[in-house]
């Protein structure tokens, strides 16, 4: 009923008289009759405006959400605080109605807010550049492991069963066929033991895809991984979590090649999986193995400084079918969200986001030993992400949500000994007191 | 002035967002995580909140954009973003959902995602729907995937895929992630595919045709239906590039032409914003045959409730770690609401009004290779312009200083200098003939004078720009200064 075309009665006369036609019928005459469709389609009529808020509106009214629930949810996505600002920037219409930056000159302001993503990515990741961004963590670790059966001419790749579980399935689905081998290394103490990598390392292996902090919330040792890698002339894949990296040393630092990850937890609200941003950084001899986009900084014809997307002779559309990638576009809005999140907080806020994590999420782990029954099976380092087993955790968790308390992601979803065992995430966003009633809570259910 | 950088910007000891305080006892990190893991320093810049919402609110007056202009750009489908789809996107109810929430506490959403699936696949003809691609490139790869699957199901062994070669650069690229090597199909003259060329190169190793109706030129291909026969006679799939949805809604449909995998842009027909270059969504249909190659997760009901099912043994497997770009497809769903199935067809009879519209005045100043009808695009040639030694890049960029964004250019690349114009159903009567007497005045300058089109744009933030020197010497971290 509502709709966005402007064009009156009249106009609509004049424009067929101009171009010959009685109706607009007549300008899809060359569709075979036997193609056309009859009839109308089967979809609901039109409606206004208010008529569609109301609709819409209520059907997102009948979502449980974070907000009038206490989240505890991690494995990937987390709920973090996110400032207001940032989406009254983000809702700037010349930000979000532009189109990808073909025409330069009149694209600047994209051009250099991907710049300084890729800039603050580099920083943030201690590694030498970033790409213009990925569609989101999995598909980022996707094009990792391309670059590296790419650079070193080896198909095989070592995945770090405490690699996130979903990546693991999309990397499955998208990497093999292609004829990259991935082959699992299981972990024992919430870590993978690096003798275990050790042992699998041999010159058929491209890779080794690690995660930091891993899956369940444990730090593996990257340094001493990635220097393994490099000893078989493999590459060193890490996926980072940005936020962790405000605590953590840089992947770079300790030796990755290529870091890929999940920009969500950089201020991007949890929107029930996307739409999110995956950054990929890597080191400078593999620049010309990076897919998707890229900008430099350059100069006008008056010497000026500016932004055009550059190196795109590797691009789909110059190299068709020799293309490394199909990527034809970024990220760009949700890059920009996180370019924004990063310059708001900055080096303090980031810092302190980070320090926040992990104080409230071992204040958590102290309490939570204070609970009858409940136990750790995962002795190591965590960040703000730690294994809880529980006796009959689905039933427990089950009643928890029923009380407002998102608890945790069972584990037994993926790891079949990993049963009883739920995922808990503690962000900078908790209180102490929802800490607290978490505690409470789980141990009245557990003991009641 | 350019606009510093934000790091250029940074003053030690600003702060643009404060944390509640830290409210539980403190702990030393270094007591529980060894200090070689620990990090030192965070080259991260330091700002106050004003200076953050002026440094990006300068940069977005440098970007043109559908709000300020009109966006002629072939095949990206440039139309107005209904605003009331961004409130949509931004209620609680779907902004602040976790991926990880059990389906009972997500129903609402899980209902919308089914509802966008119907409607989707009712208004191409498919019978069944995945919302998880991010894109139309991970849409393309996705049904390769799925054809991949087939063929394999079949024990056939097929090796290549068909091409037009007016298709989009993507196809050919998507075909070689999954391992498939490209045909290129010549076009006949009246701008279709020579259906000769392809049956001299079809046989028993062909998986498919991968094609756009209409094509890039903005035609549509009249032998649809024999394609897809032929393509079908060696138990091949026919594959939809829905690049260019916007061109037949209601009128008629990629399932009625013989389709049997469709990719969609909802970015392009569907409204949602393309954000500077994304997040779009690339949903895949597929005809029933080739359904339970669909990825994981599928929404089911069950009569009762919603569920995320990820069990589906065939399945090519999850594409991405979520269950799409959720927010894009609120936003596509409370498009189609709006519309109905009247307004659809209405936004494809406007869309290609005004590409007709265009056309027929624009070919009394420039070449039109392929003088038809069109659908919602054409293509025109400025090789005419050779004479004054002026390029379409020329027109393309003196198009900028009348406050126009420029036509896609050098593509498709079959027409020699083209300019490919899409002005979608969204424009108004009085802007495409702005326009129109812009492109004229142009063709008359070139003539008249020439310096004005190579010197162009002048009145932009920024002049051509050093493309060369950007890619011998990459600079592209601020913290790593090109050598």
């Amino acid at each position: 009923m509502a709709n966005y075309i402007p064009t009156t009665p009249a106009e609509l006369q004049e424009m067929l008289g101009a171009i010959g036609v009685k109706t607009v019928d007549d300008l899809f005459a060359e569709i075979p009759p036997e193609l056309r469709l009859q009839g109308e389609l089967n979809i609901p009529a039109g409606m206004s405006e208010p008529e569609m808020i109301r609709k819409v509106t209520r059907l997102a009214q009948t979502n449980e959400t974070v907000d009038n629930n206490v989240c505890f949810l991690g494995g990937g996505a987390y709920d973090h605080i996110i400032p207001s600002v940032i989406d009254h920037l983000l809702l700037r219409g010349d930000f979000f109605t532009a189109y990808t930056p073909y025409q330069p000159e009149v694209s600047q302001g994209t051009l250099q807010c991907i710049y300084e993503f890729q800039s603050l990515i580099s920083g943030l990741t201690g590694m030498d550049q970033a790409n213009a961004s990925m569609y989101e963590g999995a598909t980022a670790t996707v094009e990792a492991i391309n670059m590296a059966t790419a650079q070193t001419r080896r198909n095989r790749v070592l995945v770090l069963q405490t690699v996130n579980p979903e990546y693991r399935r999309v990397m499955s689905s998208l990497n093999t066929p292609l004829g990259v081998e991935l082959i699992s290394v299981p972990f024992e103490d919430g870590a993978v033991d690096p003798a275990k990598i050790q042992e699998a390392l041999n010159d058929q292996v491209a890779a080794v895809v690690m995660q930091y902090p891993n899956f369940l919330g444990g730090i593996e040792d990257i340094e001493k991984i990635s220097e393994m890698t490099h000893n078989a002339g493999a590459l060193s894949i890490v996926v980072a979590n940005p936020i962790a990296l405000g605590l953590l040393e840089t992947p770079g630092k300790l030796g990755a090649d290529i870091v890929a990850g999940e920009g969500q937890p950089l201020g991007i609200p949890l929107s029930y999986g996307g739409p999110y941003v995956g950054f990929l950084a890597a080191k400078k001899a593999l620049l010309r193995r990076m897919p998707g986009r890229i900008v430099g900084r350059t100069t006008d014809i008056d010497g000026k400084a500016g932004y055009v997307l550059t190196l795109q002779a590797r691009e789909q559309h110059i190299r068709r079918e020799k293309a490394s990638s199909n990527i034809c576009s970024n990220q760009a809005l949700m890059a920009l969200n996180t370019t924004i999140y990063m310059s708001l907080m900055g080096r303090e806020g980031i810092k302190e986001v980070a320090l926040q994590c992990f104080q409230k999420a071992h204040y958590l782990k102290r309490e939570l030993a204070k609970v009858e029954g409940v136990s750790f099976p995962f002795t190591g380092s965590f960040f703000h992400e730690l294994v809880v087993k529980i006796p009959n955790a689905r039933k427990v968790i089950g009643k928890m949500a029923k009380q407002g308390v998102f608890a945790g992601i069972p584990l037994d979803n993926w790891f079949s000994n990993l049963k009883d065992c739920v995922l808990v995430a503690v962000t900078e966003k908790r209180t102490k007191d929802e800490i607290d009633h978490y505690c409470n809570l789980l141990g009245g259910f557990i003991n009641g | 002035m350019a606009e510093p950088l934000i790091f250029d910007l940074s003053k030690d000891g600003c702060r643009g967002f404060t944390l509640p305080a830290l409210d539980v006892p403190e702990v030393d990190p270094a007591d529980h995580i060894p200090a070689r893991f620990l990090r030192q320093e965070l080259p991260l810049p330091s700002l106050s909140e004003l200076d953050v919402v002026r440094h990006f609110t300068r940069l977005s007056r440098l970007n043109h954009s559908v709000d300020i202009g009109f966006y002629p750009l072939g095949s990206c489908t440039m139309k107005y973003n209904p605003r009331v789809n961004e409130n949509m996107a931004r209620l609680a109810g779907f902004a602040n959902l976790h991926p990880q929430q059990p389906d009972e506490t997500v129903q609402g959403a899980l209902q919308m995602l089914k509802t966008l699936e119907e409607s989707l696949a009712e208004i191409t003809g498919m019978d069944a729907m995945t919302l998880q691609p991010a894109a139309g490139a991970q849409g393309e790869l996705t049904g390769l995937l799925i054809m991949l699957a087939y063929h394999r199901k079949k024990g056939n062994h097929k090796t290549k895929v068909m091409i037009p070669d007016s298709g989009h650069g993507t196809n050919p690229a998507s075909c070689a992630m999954v391992g498939y090597e490209v045909v290129n199909i010549k076009s006949d003259a009246r701008g279709g595919v020579d259906i000769e060329d392809l049956k001299s190169k079809l046989g028993p190793d062909i998986a498919g045709l991968m094609i756009t109706n209409p094509n890039t030129l903005g035609l549509f291909d009249e032998n649809i239906g024999e394609l897809a026969h032929l393509i079908h006679s060696v138990d091949g799939l026919v594959y939809y590039d829905g690049a260019n949805l916007n061109a037949i809604m209601g009128w008629t449909r990629p399932g009625d032409m013989g389709f049997d995998i469709v990719h969609l842009n909802l970015h392009k027909t569907f409204s949602t914003p393309h954000g500077g270059g994304g997040p779009g969504a690339g949903p895949v249909g597929v005809k029933k045959h080739l359904e339970p190659f669909l990825p994981n997760p599928r929404i089911q009901h069950d009569g009762k409730k919603y569920h995320l099912q990820t069990k589906c043994r065939e399945s090519v497997g999850p594409v991405l770690a979520s269950v799409g770009n959720f927010l894009v497809l609120v936003r596509a769903y409370a498009y189609i609401l709006v519309n109905g199935r009247e307004g659809l067809k209405n936004v494809s009879a406007y869309a290609v009004l005004n590409a007709n519209y265009m056309m027929q005045r624009l070919k009394k100043t420039f070449d039109l290779p392929y003088d038809r009808f069109c659908k919602h695009e054409f293509v025109l040639s400025g090789k005419g312009l050779a004479k004054y030694g002026v390029k379409t890049l020329d027109v393309a960029k003196r198009l900028l200083d009348f406050g126009f964004h420029a036509p896609t250019i050098y593509f498709p690349m079959i027409v020699e200098e083209s300019m490919m114009i899409e002005p979608t159903e969204t424009e108004s009567k009085g802007t495409l003939d702005c326009f129109i007497e812009a492109m004229e005045m142009i063709a008359r300058e070139a003539a008249e004078k020439p310096e004005n089109l190579k010197n162009a744009p002048t009145k932009t933030p920024v002049r051509r720009l050093d493309e060369a020197t950007a890619a011998r010497k990459p600079d592209i971290n601020y913290f790593q200064k090109p050598e």
